[in-house]
């Protein structure tokens, strides 16, 4: 019997493959005395063994697809499983006491985990954390209950999980993960955002996906309405598979629009550009005709790590992107972090409300020391093509004022070393404040260009937070409050002569793009994926007919008549 | 017994890729090999135990070995500490 499921729609495409249920098995440990201790001692040996093997292979993997930074942790780890003070002591444990030795290790690493923990020092205390890690490893072996992690997958799956962190999306690999489906999260959760920028389907918000699929089930996910089928009976798998062909030609359709130029059916042109997480997203870029990238985020430099990254590794990753682009803007946001992204070497006090309070460029302004690193080597990148500098969460004209100051007084230290640095570079913010919104005519006399944010600028307008399923039906991205406060931004920048894009989820949606358009913005920035398509709508709209609806929309009462009406005029 | 002292200038201290490199180091000879700082002593083929000492920048630290083949290892080390830790 199969079992349908509706989710949120996160990443566009259709997926049919074996489930992979992403979770952290049991491992309680209990105590055994009178054990035979040489039997012990075997399967502990052998349980080691497996554990190692494991991680080499694991370190192997991460190398290649990752690079060397990145297993540079799972040598770490082996070096614990190595470690004379950590296993001889449980050996010997398990022999004084005539324990079991799942006991013996659960005790040796609370015992270490404990003296790391109470050090001073920020960098030791987390390596208590890789103890534990290491230790649960050998613990799953010891009871086993073996624990697979997503980079160790090596045959086509769709993973099915409660969420994905950051971190285990940094480890998905393309070839095997055929899509995924959780039971939380929404369309501007990370998880979804990197499924997209992945370019492979996923669907969130199930609630309950992972109670309803068993282990290697076969799944179907459709990343374009939101539908997941369990065990599906042959006629639903033959439906989809049919599905998944029409989309696949769909996308041949939109391919050949690949190289043509981003204007609507009179002659209008508007730029038509890509979000990136990493200098990998590229291939997406150009696989996908962007015309340029309107938002790299730069946190994923700072993510899975154990250190900042250094000025040379940054350098080398804003070179690579704006190099690639040839000549095309590359709009670079400097770090975001804060809020729900949290980085593990950054000791943030835990906050009551983490999206309004220490983060993005409020902790850059504070921690100067880190965020002058980034602007020299954002500087250094802007000598190889067309860098342009955006800063997040801007709230006030002082904000922005003080990042320039330090901006400025890098560039000139670097042009006082003989370093070349663009004389063209601009310097925009991103609005996602209201605050910055309504004083966007002061701040367009000083800013180079705007970039709105809308998944956090609907989140404050509306007092939502956008992590929080039971208030989701305030994400109205069409509400009337939102359309007008975008209108103020983009009308204040023209003005000035000065330019307006949008790089939230909304500037790829196909209700909001023929507003967009008719309200005048810019610049469009969206997941690449979406860029084909909004390449293809543009094409049957003309800009008298969209600014005549857009003005329409700005009148209207509820978010709904707004997507109705342009439901009824273009879609 | 073979031993040597160093200062170390590495700005993070003995930390992450050095102490990995260091204990890897240690655990190809047969000798033993500890590591001494602030008169406390440590086993130097374990990661946890060179970690637990929190060596920072401008430590004084000494290695010493004693075994079959002390020399080979102390000069061994000696590359490895010259290259990322100590001048």
């Amino acid at each position: 019997m199969s079992k349908t499921l509706t989710g949120i729609a996160a990443s566009a495409g259709i997926a049919i493959a074996k489930a992979f249920r992403y979770e952290e098995p049991d491992l309680t440990v209990e105590k055994k005395t009178d054990v035979d201790v040489k039997s012990e001692i075997q399967t502990f040996d052998a349980a080691l063994e497996k554990s190692r093997a494991e991680l080499e292979d694991i370190k192997t993997k991460t190398m290649e697809s990752m690079g060397e930074e990145h297993a540079e942790i799972f040598s770490a780890h082996l070096l614990v499983l190595r470690d004379p003070e950590f296993v001889d002591a449980i050996r010997q444990k398990v022999q004084d006491d005539a324990v079991n030795a799942s006991f013996a290790l659960d005790e040796l690493t609370t015992q270490f985990v404990t003296m790391f923990e109470s050090m001073d020092n920020e960098y030791m205390r987390e390596r208590a954390a890789d103890i534990r890690d290491v230790s649960k490893r050998l613990l799953s072996h010891l009871l086993g209950k073996p624990i697979v992690s997503l980079a160790e997958l090596n045959e086509e799956v769709i993973i099915v999980g409660e969420d994905l962190t950051p971190s285990d999306t940094a480890q998905l690999n393309k070839e095997f993960v055929k899509g995924f489906v959780t039971n939380i999260g929404g369309r501007t959760s990370h998880s979804a955002i990197m499924a997209r920028s992945l370019e492979i389907p996923a669907v969130v918000g199930t609630k309950t996906v992972t109670s309803d699929t068993a282990q290697h089930a076969t799944v179907i996910i459709d990343g374009i309405s939101g539908t997941v089928i369990i065990d599906p009976s042959p006629e639903e798998l033959k439906e989809y598979e049919e599905k998944h062909k029409q989309y696949e030609e769909q996308k041949k359709e939109w391919a050949k629009l690949k190289n043509e130029p981003s204007v609507s059916k009179d002659g209008t042109h508007v730029e038509l550009v890509a979000n990136i997480g990493t200098p990998e997203d590229l291939v997406g870029v150009h696989d996908n005709g962007a015309e340029g990238v309107g938002l790299y985020r730069t946190e994923f430099l700072y993510m899975g790590r154990d250190d900042f990254p250094t000025e040379e590794e940054q350098y080398e990753a804003y070179k690579k992107v704006v190099e690639s682009l040839d000549g095309k803007p590359v709009v670079i946001r400097t770090l975001d972090i804060g809020g729900d992204k949290e980085l593990s070497y950054l000791d943030l006090p835990e906050e009551m409300n983490p999206f309004l309070g220490f983060r993005a460029i409020r902790l850059c302004l504070e921690m100067t020391d880190m965020f002058r690193t980034q602007l020299r080597a954002l500087l250094r990148a802007s000598a190889f093509g067309n860098l342009k500098i955006m800063f997040p969460m801007i709230a006030t004209l002082q904000e922005f004022r003080e990042a320039k100051a330090l901006l400025e007084e890098e560039k000139q230290k670097l042009i006082s070393e003989g370093v070349e640095v663009s004389e063209e570079l601009e310097v925009g913010i991103m609005v996602e404040i209201p605050s910055t919104a309504v004083m966007a005519p002061q701040f367009a006399k000083e800013v180079d260009f705007f970039s709105i944010g809308t998944n956090d600028l609907i989140q404050y307008t509306m007092a939502a937070d956008r992590m929080n399923e039971r208030v989701s039906y305030l994400y109205q991205p069409y509400s009337p409050a939102i359309l007008n406060l975008v209108k103020m931004v983009i009308d204040a920048s023209h003005k000035e002569g000065k330019w307006t894009g949008m790089c939230g989820e909304m500037a790829g949606d196909e209700v909001a793009i023929p507003l967009l358009f008719g309200l005048g913005l810019d610049e469009f920035s969206m997941s690449a994926t979406s860029v084909l398509p909004a390449r293809s709508q543009l094409l049957q709209l003309t800009k008298e007919e969209a600014a005549q609806v857009a003005e329409q929309a700005l009148t209207l009462q509820t978010a709904e008549e707004v997507q109705d009406l342009v439901e009824k005029k273009f879609l | 017994m073979a031993e040597q002292t160093y200062k170390i200038t590495a700005e993070t201290g003995i930390h992450a890729r050095p102490a990995t490199q260091l204990v890897n180091k240690a655990g190809q000879y047969e000798s033993e090999i500890t590591l001494e700082y602030k008169g406390k002593s440590v086993n130097l083929k374990s990661i946890m135990g060179v970690m637990s000492l929190g060596v920072g920048q401008g430590a004084e630290v000494t290695i010493k070995a004693e075994g079959p083949d002390e020399k080979e290892a102390l000069s061994a080390l000696d590359e490895v500490i010259k290259k990322d830790l100590a001048e």
